[in-house]
């Protein structure tokens, strides 16, 4: 469904995308994870052209998006996109931002639309709140109404940037639970996020990332168990066991 | 005070109408109304131009806005009312004149509002309406401009009033509005200047104050919606 071949971004001198080279297959779920400025988020963003690249190709369902006069509107229409701070759009009701894309891209109905709508928000566990406002909503509702919103586009991938980083602890579950049913439904979607515990649970592939390049590609319990590369493991040694003394001196001297 | 207004009430509001055309507070009216209805839209499409992405529309509203933003208004009006005839050959009527000046001046003004309300979303906004499969212009019909308009409101009204009061200035070649009517009434009773101009300037003065508290039960109806609901 997705192939990338040979992909390179530059920021000025800056080499974010080096050499990327992978495959995603329908139905699949893949992980990428890697630590900040890895080039995780520019990757996912290449997928629906939010990012231009300067060489190398990309495929999605066998059309080579970066190709001229590839129609970027229908590309994105068939690719749902999920953003760390949710971009819901905050003059539209919780349905009207589901909606949307129905009515303006699709061509839908308004009734179809509404009821399309409503369905999905109550999908994502939302049916009390359908016609509140965004800024009526928590975080982790937010992030469902923008999951909900990415449904509707009915896509066959939905790519998710860091869903759940900019939200309080106690509301990732309800956020990672919507995308694990997603999942179990046989949903293609690539993630990139930290929580290692939906990682293992979900995903079929992790894409492990790092200064622009993917440096291993893995099993979860291979990633896991034994990760190969020694950047890998220092990555897994440091989020699954952070040591505080070692990151924060100065927080620990003040506790003790 | 009173019994100028009370004596020329009827010149203040329609000046010689209906035996002239129509002027006074009427013309004035009609003046900025037409003068802002005009203005702001091509105001939105300069502010699309200047943040758009082709070269050449962007340096032409840049060129648009900083030329008619540096001179005043009213060489822009002599500008128009000797050169535009020359130009196409013909007269132009001065209630034209004075509209397309007022529209260019303005225009370039607005354009930068709008142009500052666009920049001042998060961009996150455009790249979710791109990403649900939206194009440009329908991102900026349902997205972007519903949002930014109302953010800009206070900036609007401010230049909206400036505009009203700016229409004072085409008395200079005849233009049948208020401030006509006023130096008309002022050179037939010669020794009340005070108070024709203090009448004068009531009627902006209301003017101005409706439009901003008309402004005010607009934002704040907008923002009830959206932090509340319907």
């Amino acid at each position: 469904m997705i192939d990338l071949q040979h992909v390179n971004k530059w920021y000025g001198q800056y080499h974010a995308l080096d050499n990327v080279t992978g495959q995603i297959k329908k139905g699949e779920v893949v992980v990428v994870c890697g630590p900040s400025g890895s080039g995780k988020s520019t990757m996912i963003r290449t997928l629906n052209r939010l990012e231009t690249i300067q060489s190398g190709r990309i495929f999605v369902n066998g059309e080579d998006i970066y190709s001229p006069g590839h129609d970027v509107n229908k590309l994105r229409a068939g690719i749902g996109f999920v953003f760390q701070q949710f971009n819901l759009f905050p003059h539209l009701s919780a349905r009207e931002n589901v909606m949307l894309s129905p009515l303006k891209v699709a061509g839908m109905s308004k009734a179809e639309a509404s009821d399309l709508a409503a369905e999905l928000l109550t999908k994502v566990g939302l049916e009390h709140r359908i016609d509140a406002m965004p800024a009526q909503l928590s975080g982790g509702q937010q992030q469902r109404v923008a999951i909900a919103r990415a449904l509707a586009q009915k896509p066959p991938l939905i790519l998710f940037d860091e869903p759940t980083s900019a939200l309080d602890p106690e509301m990732v579950g309800e956020v990672l639970s919507v995308m694990k049913q997603l999942a179990s439904e046989g949903m293609t979607m690539v993630v990139v996020t930290h929580e290692m515990g939906f990682a293992q649970e979900v995903a079929d592939r992790i894409w492990f990332m790092d200064a622009g390049k993917i440096l291993e590609e893995a099993l979860p319990r291979d990633f896991f168990s034994a990760p190969k590369h020694p950047r890998a493991q220092r990555f897994l040694a440091d989020i699954l066991s952070p040591k505080m003394v070692g990151h924060a001196p100065d927080a620990a001297e003040a506790l003790a | 005070m009173l019994d100028i207004l009370s004596q020329y009430g009827m010149m203040f509001l329609v000046g010689t109408w209906p035996s002239g055309p129509v002027g006074g507070f009427a013309g004035t009216l009609i003046l900025a109304g037409l003068g802002l209805g005009l203005s702001f839209p091509l105001a939105v499409l300069m502010a699309l131009a200047r943040t758009g992405h082709i070269k050449a529309l962007r340096v032409f509203s840049t060129i648009w806005v900083y030329t008619f933003r540096g001179i005043p208004l009213v060489t822009i009006i002599f500008w128009v009312y000797f050169l535009l005839p020359v130009m196409i050959g013909t007269t132009v009527p001065a209630f034209t004149t004075a509209l397309s000046a007022i529209v260019v001046y303005e225009s370039a003004f607005l354009t930068e509002i709008v142009r500052a309300g666009l920049d001042g979303l998060p961009k996150g906004q455009m790249e979710a309406a791109r990403s649900i499969g939206l194009s440009y212009f329908k991102a900026m019909r349902s997205v972007i401009l519903p949002q930014a308009l109302v953010n800009m409101i206070p900036s609007l009204l401010n230049q909206f009033v400036s505009t009203i009061k700016a229409t004072s200035i085409v008395y200079i070649i005849g233009v049948q509005e208020i401030t006509f009517s006023a130096q008309q009434i002022n050179s037939i009773e010669m020794t009340k200047a005070l108070s024709v101009y203090l009448v004068l300037a009531g009627f902006y003065f209301v003017a101005c104050l409706g439009l901003s508290q008309f402004s005010k039960w607009l934002e704040s109806q907008i923002r009830n919606r959206q932090l509340h609901g319907v």
